[in-house]
């Protein structure tokens, strides 16, 4: 029976193109180097001193390890919110996690002008960026829950969430203007997102939150499914409603939370993949939804970061630029050619 | 009596239904008792705003009962859990799929939720029971077609399926005759009536077709305003309950045909 598809064939085919993705990543950069050096690295055949030995698993390694988490997350907690809001433009950012890790971060760098000089550079390292991003994006969180649990309405829970967009502007541009040109630069290019400069203990804590948002995500599919229909049938189909929104939003902001955290707020994947995933599995289940978002989010953000950094060459453009040329486009011919979006 | 006891799948009694807040409490109708039996079809009409779809609402346990008792196979339902209710009751309710872009199959598929696994894997069973429920209702051939494609009448017959393939005792539907035209109004509730003799489940459905509902059900629940009669089409058209039904202005009860006049 239709049903039971199970795409077997698309499945093989996109987790090929991922593998293959992932080794084109990591081949290329702004330093050449060949594909035999590159498998030797990674099975040890290679002296674990030399230059390009360190250039692959301390850098490219990571940074494609990255890409293939932030590109999965994001897809997976676009589409876990527009099942859950029913809304088809639904994503990460329009729940207000991401403007809520914004303004975390902008209180550490831009803020820290405020309490005056001496803190300015104790305060802005790496980690108190992440934790302040964490910490915003659980606060939005919890607001968004709080209201939630009051306000029965989807719609308004989302626009509650545009809500602490505006507020995070507003704050931001205020604090902006009492602020230094350094400290501005350096928020604005956190704003542009980067996938590198991580190392493999911060990748090690990013790696473990992932997972939890996924395994709760893996969890929720059958909810998920039924909430297709919409709450009341949801309910008579024997689903605890409370407890299962409650499960995927605590998902999607530990997914959505982290990698805004650790690799910025980037634009578009979130919103984009899912409808991209779509295309391809003609199914609203789920169950092939979710491991299709994952393949097709990986795919999608390791050739933006290829394109981002201009192979063999010495630049590398702001990944959320890329991410916005390839989505923005995207979301535009979805709504061109099907008039309208579905989920 | 004892016999009939068994046979009794859904009960109201001294049952009163409205909204409840902090401050007050809206009664919209009170001292409401019916015994709904096996394998019968119901039909629940009454004026608009009159409370047919609280009453409803309280039915399938989406809004609690202010006071007086529902037993569902002679369980108090609010003890009932859910899942527990999924088993027994399903429903039709008029307002919009959230996605349309589910497939027939997949729509029809969700009604086994109570009964598969934490990932919602269907066993053969199962897809024997949603093959079932398909052919019940004449859309097999309609089953990969996405919903956005069905027509009103299509789209109401595949959420009848799901709620078959549910598989419940209790099959409770609200207005399922509204947007649709005349022939589609009669195919729907003709349909019901056919499920409730092949099936042996006991289905409800509020309705303004009241015509079509005297013909074909074998119990009415007439709401009024001040009081709420449960009994066969025939003995209610001879107690008269009709003619009270509407405003005597416009139409009147033609208890000869069983159907409604405009007043010449």
């Amino acid at each position: 029976m239709g049903e039971q598809k199970t795409y077997r064939l698309q499945f093989t085919l996109l987790a090929f193109a991922l593998l293959v993705c992932f080794v084109v990543n990591i081949s290329l950069g702004s330093i050449n180097i060949p594909l035999k050096s590159i498998f030797g690295s990674f099975f040890g055949s290679v002296e674990s001193s030399s230059n390009w030995n360190v250039i692959i698993m301390d850098y490219r390694l990571p940074k494609a390890i990255t890409a293939i988490m932030v590109g999965s997350g994001l897809g997976i907690s676009g589409l876990l919110m527009q099942t859950l809001f029913r809304n088809p433009l639904a994503g990460p950012f329009v729940l207000g996690i991401s403007s809520g890790a914004s303004l975390g971060v902008a209180l550490v760098i831009l803020g820290s002008g405020l309490f005056g000089g001496l803190f300015a550079t104790a305060l802005a390292t790496k980690w108190s960026i992440v934790i302040a991003a964490s910490l915003g994006s659980f606060l939005v969180l919890l607001a968004v829950l709080a209201v939630s649990n009051k306000v029965r309405d989807t719609m308004a829970i989302l626009i509650i969430g545009l809500m602490f967009g505006s507020i995070t502007a507003a704050i931001v541009s205020v604090l902006s203007y009492f602020s230094s040109a350094e400290q501005l630069q350096q928020y604005i290019f956190w704003g542009f997102g980067s996938l590198s400069n991580l190392s493999w203990s911060e990748l090690l804590i990013f790696f473990c939150i992932y997972a939890i948002g996924l395994i709760l995500s893996i969890a929720s599919i059958k909810g998920l499914n039924s909430l297709l229909l919409g709450d009341n049938y949801a309910k008579s189909l024997g689903l605890n409603l409370k407890q299962s929104r409650f499960i995927i939003i605590v998902a999607t902001s530990l997914i959505a939370g982290t990698i805004t955290a650790f690799a910025g707020p980037i634009a578009f994947i979130g919103l984009a993949i899912p409808h991209l995933t779509r295309q391809i599995f003609k199914t609203t289940n789920h169950k092939i939804l979710l491991p299709a978002v994952f393949l097709f989010g990986g795919i999608v953000m390791l050739i933006c970061d290829t394109i981002a950094q201009v192979p063999n060459s010495d630049y590398t453009l702001p990944i959320n630029a890329i991410t916005a040329l390839v989505g923005a486009p995207v979301v535009i011919w979805l709504l061109v050619r099907q008039r309208k979006m579905m989920f | 009596m004892k016999e009939n006891k068994q046979h009794t799948i859904l009960k109201a009694h001294q049952l009163s239904i409205g909204y409840k807040t902090k401050k007050a409490e809206t009664v919209i109708a009170s001292n409401i008792n019916f015994e709904l039996q096996k394998g019968q079809l119901i039909g629940l009409v009454g004026a608009n705003g009159i409370g047919k779809s609280t009453l409803l609402r309280t039915l399938i346990k989406v809004q609690p009962e202010l006071s007086g008792s529902i037993r569902l196979n002679n369980k108090d339902l609010k003890t009932t859990t859910t899942l527990e209710l999924a088993k027994q009751l399903s429903i039709v309710l008029t307002e919009p799929l959230s996605s349309k872009n589910l497939s027939v199959i997949e729509l029809v598929a969700l009604g086994r939720h109570p009964y598969t696994n934490w990932i919602g894997n269907l066993t053969e069973n199962d897809t024997t029971i949603i093959k079932k429920a398909l052919t019940l209702v004449n859309i097999l051939e309609l089953k990969d077609k996405k919903c956005y494609e069905l027509s009103d009448g299509q789209l109401q017959k595949v959420m009848i399926a799901r709620a078959l393939a549910q598989d419940t005792d209790v099959i409770v539907l609200d207005e399922p005759t509204s947007h649709l035209d005349m022939y589609h109004k009669a195919y729907i509730l003709k349909l019901l009536q056919k499920l409730t003799k092949e099936t042996g489940k006991t289905i409800l459905f509020s309705s303004h077709e009241i015509d079509l509902a005297i013909q074909l059900c074998d119990t009415m629940i007439v709401m009024q305003k001040d009081n709420v009669v449960c009994n066969q089409p025939c003995h209610l058209i001879t107690e008269g309950v009709f003619e009270s039904l509407f405003p005597k202005d416009l139409i009147v009860f033609d208890d000869k045909t069983g159907s409604f006049r405009v007043t010449k």
